[in-house]
C-alpha cells in the first residue's frame, strides 16, 4: 500500500497535477497568517521588561531559526527516500529545498545580530544558539555548491541527498558539542530564550508566528519543486501539451 | 552449479533524462562470443558497466546463471573478469606489484604465475619497472595479463586491443578463442574488426528510442 | 596458469593495505607537505600575535588542534583522484571483497602516513607555542583521536567530490562543519589539561565519535564513490 502510494506521488506528473490547487490555498493561508502575527508580535504583544522594543525581533529570529533546522531535516528525509525507493521528486524537492533553508538560515542569523546588537552591545556574539545558525549555514553552502559542482544531474541529486543524509546525522553531534563549548567558556549568561521565563502573551503569537513560518515553508517548497518538475520533465509530451494550452489561453 | 549464461530482460538506461537505450532482451550460453556494436556515445560503454556491476543504473532484470545479479554479488563477482576503458593500473607500482593486488582479491597466484602471465604478453622483462615509465601500451598489455590468470567464466571487455599491435591482437584473440572453447563466455567491443569465427553481434542503435522523441 | 583458491575477506584487506601502503611511501615527497604544512602555519601564530608566552600558552590548545586540523584536510584530497584516473575504482567496485574493507584500508593508510606523523609532530610545535608541561600527553592521544576520526569523517567529502577536477576547495567546505565536533572536544581536552583539571569527559567523547565513524563514515563512503565512479 505503503509502496503504491509512494510511487504515485513519486511520478513528477501526478504530483505536479494533483498538487496544482493547493499552491494557491498555502499562499494565500500563509500571508494572512504572516500579516497577523507579525501585526500581534510586533504590535500588541506586550513589552519585556529588561530589553525594551528591540526583542520582538525574536519573532522573527525563532520561527526562522526553527525552519531553518527542519528545512535541512526535510531535505535529509527526502534525500533517504530518494535513494532508498528510487523516487525522484524527492531529489527534486531536496535540490529546491536547500536554497530556501539557506535564506532561513541566514535570516535568523541577521535577525540575530540585529537582536544582540541592543542587548549585549555587539553586532556578532558567539553564543551557542548563533553559532549553531552559522554552521547550519556552512552545511546549507556545502549543499548547494555540490549541487552546482557536479555536471551530471543524476550523480548531483545522489550525491546531495547522501550529503544531507550525513549532516544531518551530525547536526546532533554539533548542536551538543556548541551547546557544551559554550558552558565551558562562558557559564552564567543571557540565554536567547529563557524557556521557563515565556509568558503567555508572548508565546502565543510567537506559535502564531511559527505555524505562519511553517505554512509560508509549504508555500515555498511546493511553488520551486513544480518549478524544477517543469523544468526537469520540459521534453516530455505531457510538459509540451501544458504549455501549449497555456499558450492558447494567453491568446484568447 | 548451473552452466554460465547471462539474460537480460527488458533492460533500459535513462541517464540525465536521455534514454541511452531501452527494451533490451537477450540471452547468451557459454561459448557465446558477443560484441556490442554502435557509434561511439550510443551507450555501449554504459551497458558494459551496467552487466559488470560497477553501474547500478538501469531497469529490467540481468541474470547470470539465471538468479538477479542482486541476489549473488559474492559469487557473480568471482565469476567476472572487467576489463574497462582505463587499464586499472596503479603508475607507482610495477606490473608485478598491481598483478599481486589483482591476484589476491581474486584467489592467490605465486609470483611465477604472474610471471608467466606477463610473459604472455612479453612484458615479463619490465615486471620491475614502476609503471609511470611505461608507454600506453605497455600499460595495456599489463592490465591484459588478467586474461592469463584469471578462471572467471564471463569477460567483459571494453576496447581491449586499444594501442595494441597486430600481432598482440593476434595473440589476443587466440586467448578469447581459448576461454569460449572451454565454455566461457566473452562480451567485447572493439572498433577494430575482429578475426574470429561465430561472433554474435548486439547492434545497441536497435534499442535506442526515436531520436529526440517524446517520452 | 590460474589461481587455486577462492578469495578471503582478510586476505583481501591486507592486499589493498599493502598495496596502498606502498603507493604512499613510493610518494614520499608529498607525505612531507602536511607537516610542512603544520609546522609553518603553527609559527605564523607568534608572528601574527606577538612573542608573549603566557598569550601564546592559552592560544596553543586551539592553535595546535585548529592546525592539525587543517594539514589533515589538505592532505584530502588527493584519497581517491589517482584510483579514480586510473581506473582502479571501477575495479573496486566489482571485486568479491566489499568496498566497505576497501575504504578502510585507504583511510587506515593515510591516518598512518599524514595523521599520526602529525600527532607525533605536534609535542614540538607545543613546545614553540609554550605549552605547559602537563598538557603533553593530553596533546597526544587527543590529536591520536581525532586525526584517525577527521580521516574517516574526510574520506566521506574526498569521495563524494572526487569526480571533480578541482575538487579541493569544494571539499574543504563540505568537510569542515562536519569536523566542529572533534575540534571542540580536542581543543578543550588540552584546555582541561592546562588547567589541570580530568580530561576523561572529552577524551571519552572523542573516543565516541571515533567509534561511530568506524561503523559508519566507510559506508557512506562507499555509497559516495559508488555515485562518483558513474558520473
Amino acid at each position: 500500500m505503503v509502496w503504491q502510494w509512494l510511487h504515485r506521488w513519486g511520478s513528477p506528473r501526478w504530483f505536479y497535477e494533483k498538487t496544482g490547487p493547493w499552491v494557491a490555498w498555502l499562499g494565500l493561508i500563509a500571508l494572512v497568517l504572516l500579516v497577523w502575527g507579525l501585526v500581534w508580535s510586533l504590535g500588541y504583544a506586550p513589552i519585556e521588561h529588561k530589553q525594551g522594543q528591540s526583542y520582538r525581533i525574536i519573532f522573527i529570529h525563532v520561527p526562522a531559526a526553527f525552519m531553518g533546522q527542519g528545512v535541512y531535516l526535510l531535505m535529509a528525509f527526502c534525500g533517504a527516500v530518494g535513494l532508498i525507493w528510487r523516487v525522484k521528486v524527492c531529489f527534486m524537492m531536496t535540490k529546491a529545498a536547500a536554497p530556501y533553508g539557506a535564506a532561513l538560515t541566514f535570516l535568523a542569523l541577521v535577525t540575530g545580530a540585529i537582536w544582540g546588537k541592543p542587548t549585549w552591545g555587539t553586532w556578532w556574539e558567539w553564543d551557542a544558539r548563533i553559532t549553531f545558525m552559522l554552521i547550519l549555514l556552512f552545511l546549507y553552502i556545502g549543499i548547494i555548491a555540490l549541487q552546482a559542482a557536479l555536471p551530471s544531474r543524476d550523480t548531483a541529486d545522489k550525491a546531495c541527498a547522501l550529503l544531507a543524509l550525513i549532516g544531518s546525522v551530525n547536526i546532533p553531534l554539533i548542536k551538543n558539542s556548541v551547546e557544551w563549548w559554550y558552558t565551558l567558556h562562558q557559564p552564567a549568561t543571557i540565554k536567547i530564550i529563557g524557556k521557563s521565563a515565556m509568558h503567555e502573551s508572548m508565546l502565543y503569537p510567537l506559535l502564531l508566528m511559527i505555524f505562519a513560518f511553517w505554512i509560508l515553508t509549504a508555500f515555498a517548497l511546493l511553488l520551486t519543486t513544480r518549478v524544477e518538475i517543469l523544468r526537469r520533465e520540459f521534453r516530455t509530451r505531457w510538459v509540451q501539451d501544458l504549455l501549449a494550452a497555456e499558450r492558447e489561453e494567453g491568446k484568447s | 552449479m548451473t552452466p554460465p549464461h547471462l539474460e537480460l530482460r527488458n533492460l533500459s538506461c535513462t541517464r540525465d533524462e536521455r534514454c541511452l537505450f531501452a527494451g533490451l532482451n537477450a540471452r547468451w550460453e557459454a561459448g557465446d562470443l558477443v560484441q556490442l556494436l554502435g557509434p561511439n556515445g550510443c551507450g555501449k560503454s554504459s551497458l558494459m558497466r551496467i552487466l559488470s556491476g560497477v553501474s547500478r543504473e538501469f531497469e529490467g532484470e540481468i541474470l547470470w546463471r539465471g538468479r538477479k545479479l542482486q541476489e549473488q554479488t559474492w559469487e557473480f563477482a568471482q565469476d567476472l573478469l572487467y576489463i574497462g576503458h582505463q587499464p586499472g593500473i596503479k603508475k607507482s607500482l610495477t606490473p608485478l606489484e598491481n598483478l599481486r593486488w589483482y591476484a589476491s582479491l581474486s584467489g592467490s597466484a605465486s609470483d611465477s604465475q604472474l610471471i608467466e602471465a606477463l610473459a604472455q604478453l612479453g612484458m615479463a622483462a619490465y615486471r620491475d619497472i614502476p609503471c609511470g615509465q611505461l608507454s600506453a601500451g605497455q600499460l595495456r598489455r599489463v592490465a591484459l595479463a588478467r586474461l592469463y590468470l584469471s578462471r572467471a567464466p564471463l569477460w567483459i571487455l571494453d576496447e581491449p586491443f586499444t594501442a595494441i599491435d597486430k600481432p598482440g591482437v593476434a595473440r589476443l584473440e587466440a586467448r578469447i578463442e581459448q576461454q569460449i572453447q572451454s565454455g566461457g563466455l566473452v562480451l567485447i567491443t572493439s572498433h577494430q574488426d575482429l578475426s574470429l569465427a561465430g561472433v554474435k553481434t548486439l547492434r545497441l542503435e536497435d534499442f535506442r528510442p526515436g531520436a529526440g522523441g517524446l517520452l | 596458469m590460474s589461481q587455486a583458491s577462492t578469495p578471503g575477506l582478510m586476505r583481501g584487506f591486507a592486499a589493498s593495505f599493502r598495496r596502498d601502503l606502498l603507493i604512499g611511501l613510493r610518494h614520499k615527497g608529498e607525505l612531507i607537505n602536511p607537516l610542512m604544512f603544520f609546522i609553518i602555519a603553527v609559527s605564523l601564530i607568534p608572528l601574527g600575535v606577538g612573542p608573549e608566552s603566557q598569550l601564546l600558552a592559552r592560544l596553543a590548545p586551539g592553535v595546535l588542534w585548529v592546525m592539525a586540523l587543517l594539514a589533515c584536510l589538505l592532505s584530502l584530497d588527493g584519497l581517491f583522484r589517482s584510483d579514480y584516473e586510473d581506473g582502479t575504482l571501477e575495479q573496486m567496485l566489482i571485486q568479491p571483497q566489499p568496498l566497505y574493507l576497501m575504504v578502510l584500508s585507504k583511510v587506515l593508510v593515510h591516518w598512518l602516513l599524514t595523521g599520526l606523523p602529525l600527532t607525533l609532530l605536534a609535542p614540538l610545535l607545543g613546545l614553540m607555542l609554550a605549552l605547559p608541561a602537563q598538557a603533553y600527553g593530553t596533546l597526544c592521544l587527543s590529536l591520536f583521536l581525532g586525526t584517525a576520526t577527521m580521516s574517516l569523517i574526510g574520506a566521506m567529502g574526498a569521495a563524494l567530490t572526487v569526480s571533480l577536477r578541482r575538487g579541493g576547495l569544494l571539499l574543504s567546505l563540505i568537510v569542515m562543519p562536519l569536523y566542529i565536533p572533534v575540534l571542540i572536544f580536542g581543543a578543550s581536552a588540552v584546555s582541561y589539561a592546562l588547567d589541570t583539571n580530568p580530561q576523561s569527559v572529552p577524551l571519552a567523547i572523542l573516543g565516541a565519535l571515533l567509534a561511530l565513524s568506524l561503523a559508519l563514515s566507510p559506508v557512506a563512503t562507499a555509497a559516495a564513490l559508488r555515485m562518483s565512479t558513474n558520473a
